[in-house]
């Protein structure tokens, strides 16, 4: 089954608002092995000019996720998603995240290109804040593969 | 040392590291993100559905070369657009006997850079080279950076 090209344009969300914390912060930075103070010490991260603790930038991928998963799992969009495979991946940070924030997350389909049997799927996902600030714009190429 | 926005040039390059995934790290990874994909766990799942077993994330391998370019930056808060395409899995072997201090096993992932591009307000484009088992297993993976 190859996916439902009607579903180009077609917008999931805004989704409940996400609150950045810093013990999530800390445990993705210790997860990935990113060593920076600036993930975990308030006081350094005031000091170079943050509001607070900030997240590594492929952080953003814990919210765009649940977001992008809403459209997955869509069943007028026809993914079998046991086929999937990530084929590319993006971010477009106006500033990194940081503790405190409450970001809010709408993701667009943004194409649908079928290849023989193979389907290539484009989402959007941005994050804004609850006060409308862009922080960050995550895309997520998956491709499924034919059986 | 960190890279400054007035000491670097067009062709400059970023000295390789050397980054690890083993079966902790990508047990810890899909706790933290929430990506309990079964093939980057379960050996008997990852080759039902036709791989060699289990592979790490992409968006762990992703992750490393983050961690690279924001240590030349000092900052993980520069690196303000990042984006790879995924082009090779990085299997990630079960070892028979895995230290219990961690400090070998796995996979190893060899991060390389050059900077592409001096942008204006501070920002530098920096090319990322990506490699494990002899395969790039990220292409045109490209950050913009915002230097001191």
């Amino acid at each position: 089954m190859s996916l439902n090209s009607e579903y180009v344009g077609k917008v999931f969300g805004p989704g409940a608002p996400y609150e950045v914390s810093r013990v999530k912060i800390a445990e993705f930075a210790d997860a990935i092995g990113e060593p920076s103070e600036l993930c975990r010490d308030t006081e350094a991260a005031k000091e170079a000019g943050y509001p607070d603790v900030i997240a590594p930038p492929t952080f953003a991928i814990v919210i765009s996720m649940a977001s992008t998963e809403v459209a997955q799992q869509d069943p007028g969009l026809g993914l079998d998603f046991s086929m999937v495979v990530h084929g590319e991946q993006s971010f477009t940070h106006s500033r990194p995240l940081h503790a405190g924030d409450v970001v809010v997350a709408t993701t667009t389909i943004e194409s649908i290109k079928v290849l023989g049997d193979m389907s290539m799927l484009v989402m959007a996902t941005d994050m804004l804040t609850v006060d409308g600030e862009h922080v960050c714009t995550a895309k997520s190429m998956l491709v499924e593969r034919g059986k | 040392m960190t890279a400054k926005y007035d000491d670097v040039e067009v062709g400059t390059t970023i000295p390789p590291r050397t980054y690890t995934a083993r079966r902790v790290d990508l047990v810890k990874y899909a706790g933290a993100s929430g990506d309990f994909n079964p093939i980057h766990w379960n050996d008997r799942f990852a080759r039902e559905v036709g791989l060699p077993g289990v592979i790490a994330h992409g968006m762990y391998t992703m992750a490393q070369a983050g961690n690279y370019v924001s240590a030349w930056a000092g900052d993980p808060g520069a690196v303000l657009e990042f984006g790879v395409r995924f082009s090779a899995m990085v299997p990630v072997p079960d070892d028979a006997n895995p230290p219990l201090d961690g400090t070998t096993g796995g996979a190893s992932i060899e991060v390389s850079g050059v900077v592409k591009e001096k942008l204006g307000d501070r920002k530098v484009a920096v090319d990322v080279v990506v490699a494990a088992g002899g395969a790039k297993v990220l292409k045109r993976a490209r950050a913009v950076v915002r230097l001191s």
